[in-house]
C-alpha cells in the first residue's frame, strides 16, 4: 500500500526527511538484506516442498498421496484435528469468560499457567503421558486391569495434541474480550436476557473474528504437531501415524516423493492458514488489534 | 483499581451482575487440571521418587550433558541470529513502503503455520550436500546439514516469527516526533537509532529473544532431520529423551525432561528480571 503522506512530503523537507528516516542507499541496502534473509530462511524451504513433492511428476505425485497408509494418516489427522480443536475452543471461551469479566483472586497466575504448554518442550508434553498411562506409568496398572488403551493409540494422540494446542483459543479471547468490557453483557442482561443468551447474542458476535482467528492458529498446529504426538503414537502404519508421522517414515525409507507429497499437503495447509489469517486482519484488524502477534 | 467495600475484608471475587462465573471457572480449572497440571506434576512425582543420587547421576552423565550444551547453545546463537535479523526485518516492514509488503509480512507467520517436520525436511534438502544451498556452500568448506549448524539453521526458521511479532507493534507505536525532535536538537541518523528508538525497543528485543530461546531449546520436529543426530556432536536434548524413551529408561527421559524445565523456568524467571530492569532503565 503506497503511502501519500510520505509521498508528497519528501520532497520540500529533503534535509529534515534525511533526519527521520535513512538515506536511500542505507534504506535499499537494509531491505536487500531483510528481504534476502526471508527469501532464503522462509520462501525456499516452502518452495523445495512443492518441487520434491513434483520431482517425479504429476503422476508420481497423486499416486504417493493415494496410498492406504497416506490415506488413513490423513484420515486419522482430520480425527484428532476435529476432536482436539472443539474441546480447546470450548475451554478457550469458557476461560476466557471466567477470566475477562470476572475480577478474582489469583487470576494473573490462572493466565499464566493456561500459557504454560508453550514453555514445555513438545517432546515432554508427549512424556508426561507416557509417565501417567505408560505400562511402568501411575496409572498403567489400573488401565490395563481394566483393558483401557491411550497410549499408542487415538486417546493418547488426541490428549497430546490438546495439551500443546492448549492456549491458542483462550489466549486470543481473552485481551479482546478483556478490552471490550462487560458493558455489552450487562445491558444485555438488564433488558432481561439470560445469561446464555447473553452469550450467545452479545459476547459470541463481538469475539466471533477474535475466536475464528484462535481456531485458525489451533487448527494449524493440531494438523501439525510432530514431536508430542510422536512420543505417544507407537508409529503403528496404517493405526496411528498422523501425516507429520508419515512424512519421517516416508522421508527415512529414502522416499523423498512420497514424503515431500504429504508434506505438500500440510504446506498447503499452512498456506490456507495463513491466506486466511491475513484476511481476518485485513478485514478485522482493528477488532484484533488487542491480540494481534501472539 | 476497584475498592472492596470496607466491611467485606478479602474476598475472593468482586460482585458482578454477569453470570456464569462458577460454571466457567470451575470447567477451565478442572480441564486445565486433567489436561496440563496432573500430567506435568506426575513428572515432576517421578523424578522426584528417583532420589538425588540418581537423578545426579543421569544429570552429569556426559552425553545428557553434551544434548544439553548442545540444545541451549544452539538455541542461543539462532536466537541471537533471530534478534539481529528479526529487527530488521520488522524495521523494514514497519518503516519502509514497497510493493508487495502485505504479503512479506504474511509470510512472516509461515514458521507458526508449518508444521515441523515438514520445516525439517525441507531445511535438510536445501541444506544437503547436493542441494540448492548446501552445493553453493560446499565449495566454501561450509558443511550445514548433519552438523550443529543445521540445528541452528532450523532454530532460526522456526524462531524467526517470535522476534518480529513481538518487535513489530512496538515499532509502530514510536511516536516519530520524538525522532523529529532529536533530529531537530542536531542528532545524527545513528544517534537517534541507538539513543532514541533502541531503548524504546529493548524491551520488546529482550522478550523476543526469550520466547525464541525458549521455543529452541524445546524444539524437535525440525531439528532432527537436519542435525544428523551424532551423540556428543549434533544430538539435542529433546531427542535424547525420545532415545531412553525407547530404551525404556524411563528415569533417564524423566530426569532430562526434568533439568531441561527447570533450565527453561530459570532462564524465563532471569529474562523476566531483565525486563525489569531494562524498563526501569530505559522506561
Amino acid at each position: 500500500m503506497a503511502d501519500p503522506e510520505i509521498k508528497s512530503y519528501e520532497p520540500h523537507h529533503e534535509s529534515q526527511s534525511a533526519a527521520v528516516t535513512e538515506s536511500r542507499p542505507v534504506k535499499a541496502v537494509l531491505m536487500a538484506i531483510a528481504l534476502a534473509f526471508l527469501a532464503v530462511f522462509l520462501l525456499l524451504p516452502l518452495i523445495v516442498v512443492f518441487h520434491e513433492a513434483l520431482a517425479k511428476g504429476i503422476g508420481a505425485y497423486m499416486e504417493a498421496l493415494s496410498g492406504p497408509d497416506t490415506r488413513s494418516a490423513i484420515r486419522l489427522t482430520l480425527l484428532v484435528a476435529a476432536i482436539s480443536v472443539p474441546l480447546n475452543v470450548v475451554f478457550g471461551i469458557s476461560a476466557a469468560w471466567a477470566i475477562a469479566k470476572f475480577e478474582f483472586k489469583g487470576k494473573a497466575f490462572l493466565t499464566t499457567l493456561i500459557d504454560l504448554p508453550f514453555s514445555v518442550s513438545p517432546v515432554i508434553s508427549g512424556l508426561v503421558y507416557v509417565l501417567l498411562f505408560g505400562a511402568q506409568g501411575l496409572l498403567g496398572a489400573w488401565l490395563k486391569a481394566h483393558g483401557i488403551v491411550i497410549l499408542f493409540a487415538v486417546p493418547g494422540i488426541v490428549l497430546a495434541t490438546i495439551f500443546v494446542t492448549f492456549p491458542f483459543v483462550a489466549r486470543e479471547l481473552i485481551p479482546l474480550m478483556q478490552e471490550q468490557g462487560n458493558g455489552d453483557e450487562e445491558a444485555a442482561l438488564s433488558l432481561g436476557a439470560s445469561g446464555w443468551q447473553a452469550f450467545w447474542y452479545v459476547t459470541l458476535p463481538n469475539v466471533k473474528w477474535g475466536l475464528l482467528y484462535g481456531v485458525l492458529l489451533c487448527n494449524a498446529r493440531a494438523m501439525g504437531e510432530f514431536g508430542a504426538v510422536s512420543v505417544v503414537s507407537g508409529h503403528i502404519r496404517g493405526l496411528t501415524n498422523t501425516m507429520p508421522l508419515h512424512v519421517e517414515i516416508l522421508y527415512n525409507e529414502y522416499n523423498a516423493v512420497g514424503a515431500f507429497a504429504v508434506a505438500s499437503l500440510l504446506a498447503g495447509l499452512a498456506l490456507v492458514t495463513l491466506v486466511l489469517k491475513t484476511l481476518l486482519e485485513m478485514r478485522y484488524g482493528a477488532e484484533l488489534a488487542a491480540t494481534r502477534g501472539h | 483499581m476497584t475498592t472492596a467495600p470496607a466491611k467485606a475484608g478479602w474476598r475472593f471475587r468482586q460482585p458482578s451482575v454477569i453470570p456464569g462465573f462458577g460454571l466457567t471457572l470451575g470447567f477451565s480449572l478442572a480441564y486445565l487440571t486433567l489436561i496440563i497440571l496432573i500430567p506435568l506434576s506426575g513428572l515432576v512425582w517421578r523424578s522426584a521418587a528417583l532420589g538425588w543420587t540418581d537423578f545426579w547421576a543421569i544429570a552429569v552423565d556426559r552425553r545428557t550433558l553434551n544434548a544439553l550444551k548442545i540444545s541451549f547453545g544452539t538455541a542461543f546463537l539462532a536466537a541471537v541470529v533471530n534478534v539481529v535479523f528479526g529487527t530488521l526485518v520488522a524495521w523494514v516492514l514497519v518503516r519502509y513502503r514497497f510493493p508487495g509488503r502485505r504479503i512479506v509480512d504474511a509470510m512472516v507467520d509461515l514458521p507458526f503455520a508449518l508444521p515441523t517436520a515438514v520445516a525439517g525436511i525441507a531445511l535438510t534438502t536445501l541444506y544437503a550436500p547436493n542441494g540448492w544451498i548446501g552445493h553453493l556452500l560446499m565449495p566454501l568448506g561450509i558443511k550445514v546439514a548433519y552438523t550443529p549448524l543445521g540445528i541452528v539453521i532450523a532454530l532460526v526458521f522456526i524462531g524467526l516469527p517470535f522476534v518480529v511479532r513481538t518487535v513489530q507493534p512496538i515499532m509502530e507505536e514510536l511516536d516519530k516526533e520524538v525522532e523529529e525532535a532529536a533530529a531537530t536538537l542536531g542528532a545524527s541518523r545513528f544517534q537517534i537509532i541507538t539513543r532514541v528508538l533502541f531503548p524504546g525497543l529493548a524491551p520488546a528485543i529482550v522478550t523476543g529473544f526469550s520466547l525464541a530461546f525458549a521455543r529452541g531449546v524445546g524444539e524437535y520436529g525440525s531439528v532432527i532431520f537436519i542435525a544428523g543426530n551424532l551423540p556428543f556432536k549434533s544430538e539435542i536434548a529433546p531427542l535424547l529423551i525420545v532415545i531412553r524413551l525407547e530404551e525404556y529408561n524411563y528415569e533417564a527421559a524423566t530426569a532430562i525432561a526434568a533439568i531441561m524445565l527447570a533450565l527453561s523456568f530459570l532462564m524465563l524467571l532471569v529474562v523476566n528480571l531483565v525486563q525489569t530492569w531494562s524498563r526501569k532503565r530505559y522506561g
